[in-house]
């Protein structure tokens, strides 16, 4: 079981990007479960400035943009 | 540090990427003869007409605004995906309140900004040891020295305009920053802000194939016409109808040179229209072409742009109000002044 983080305030980028690791998960079949961090304090905590940001089992792996559903599957095979 | 390539047929993407420019470069030259021979011969409209005009305006204006937001904010995105956040700061920490002012303006032109945005960088900033008057200097330009209203007044007005906005933008960017520094409002700053400092540093840093930065560019650009598109056409029609039927004595009396109220006025105005500045430009091209001032035009560019009660509301989580009052009047004079210079300059 990983946990999918999707840090930001919920601006239209997070919600896609929500929907973009979703569908990650549904072309994979991995068990994960998606949490969203939408605190100022907890999201800096990553050490990024620009959301959305993207962390897979307490690892970054994107920044400030939305990643394609392809992209999140290639970091979930890891 | 984890980049994964996804092999795509790399080859095909480029033939596309160069099929999408000559489309592009096509598209250009033919869009003012065709809209021509549409509004003329097809629909027979009366060139010098009140309705010929205002339709001819209109059927070029839309592919033109429209290619230039495609081709320009692509490119445009591209190369700020080169100037992430976390790097500007690095380049901003260490520097001196008159070189990081000057610093900070210049980079708001290339960095990424949107009201959602502006708490991270701001707290990003201020942990990083990023002086205050700096930070706003950068909070300032960077949605004020757009790449949207740049190459809108560029391709609507001629590179002039569009340099002296920048130029002016940045003045105001930079002598903003540099005034607030001096205010020394720094208690004025939430106190978790300063509590973070330090924390962060573990900055991450995005390697992406120069393939995903064309599509990521690509798909922004795609979102975001697609987002003001409406706006944009509203802002053409009204545009059009002003070029075709208000009469320029009227322009002239309330928005020419004559009248001394006309800056603070379009100011006002364009305080609601933050979220709009994209369909506005079109409206301001007309008003500018019957005989608005050039000072009065830049101050409602500029006012649309950097007066944003939205971002205001949302900065309120990091900064308490003395110091958001501070910087939407230091922000509103310098807009003021601006406006009543180059009037004054110009007539």
């Amino acid at each position: 079981m990983k946990t999918i983080a999707v840090l930001g305030t919920g601006c239209s980028n997070c919600v896609r990007l929500e929907k973009n690791a979703r569908e990650a998960l549904a072309i994979t079949g991995v068990e994960a479960e998606i949490v969203k961090v939408t605190d100022y304090a907890e999201i800096m905590a990553y050490g990024i400035m620009s959301t959305p940001g993207l962390v897979i089992d307490g690892k970054v792996v994107s920044v400030g943009r939305v990643p394609s559903a392809a992209d999140i599957t290639a970091w979930l095979g890891e | 540090m984890t980049t994964i390539a996804i092999r795509r047929t790399a080859l095909p993407f480029w033939l596309g990427v160069a099929a999408a420019v000559v489309a592009w470069t096509i598209a250009w030259f033919a869009a003012l003869p065709f809209s021509t021979w549409l509004a003329f011969d097809v629909l027979g409209l009366q060139a010098g007409s009140h309705l010929g005009e205002a339709i001819a305006f209109f059927l070029y204006d839309v592919p033109k605004v429209l290619l230039l937001l495609l081709g320009i904010v692509t490119v445009v995105t591209l190369i700020r995906g080169f100037f992430p956040p976390e790097k500007v700061r690095g380049a901003l920490a260490g520097r001196g309140e008159f070189v990081g002012g000057v610093g900070a303006a210049g980079l708001g032109i290339v960095t990424p900004f949107c009201s959602c945005s502006a708490v991270p960088l701001f707290i990003g900033f201020v942990e990083a040891g990023v002086p205050l008057g700096v930070t706003f200097s950068f909070l300032i330009s960077s949605p004020m020295v757009n790449e949207v209203a740049l190459v809108l007044l560029w391709g609507l007005f001629g590179p002039g305009i569009a340099a002296v906005y920048m130029v002016a933008g940045l003045t105001v960017a930079i002598v903003g920053g540099f005034v607030i520094g001096r205010l020394h409002m720094e208690r004025y700053v939430e106190d978790y802000v300063w509590a973070l400092q330090g924390t962060g540093g573990a900055s991450f840093e995005v390697k992406l194939s120069y393939e995903d930065r064309v599509r990521d560019a690509w798909t922004y650009t795609k979102d975001l016409v697609r987002r003001i598109l409406p706006y944009i056409m509203i802002g053409i029609g009204i545009g059009a109808f002003i070029h075709g039927f208000v009469p320029t004595d009227l322009v002239v009396a309330i928005g020419g040179p004559g009248n001394p109220l006309a800056v603070p006025l379009v100011v006002l105005i364009a305080i609601p229209l933050y979220s709009n500045a994209a369909g506005t430009i079109p409206i301001v091209q007309a008003l500018l072409g019957k005989g608005m001032a050039v000072g009065t035009t830049l101050a409602f560019m500029m006012a649309m742009t950097a007066i944003s009660l939205p971002e205001f509301i949302i900065l309120k989580k990091v900064i308490k109000t003395p110091l958001i009052v501070a910087f939407a009047t230091i922000v509103t004079i310098g807009i003021l002044i601006i406006g009543y210079l180059f009037n004054f300059l110009i007539y």
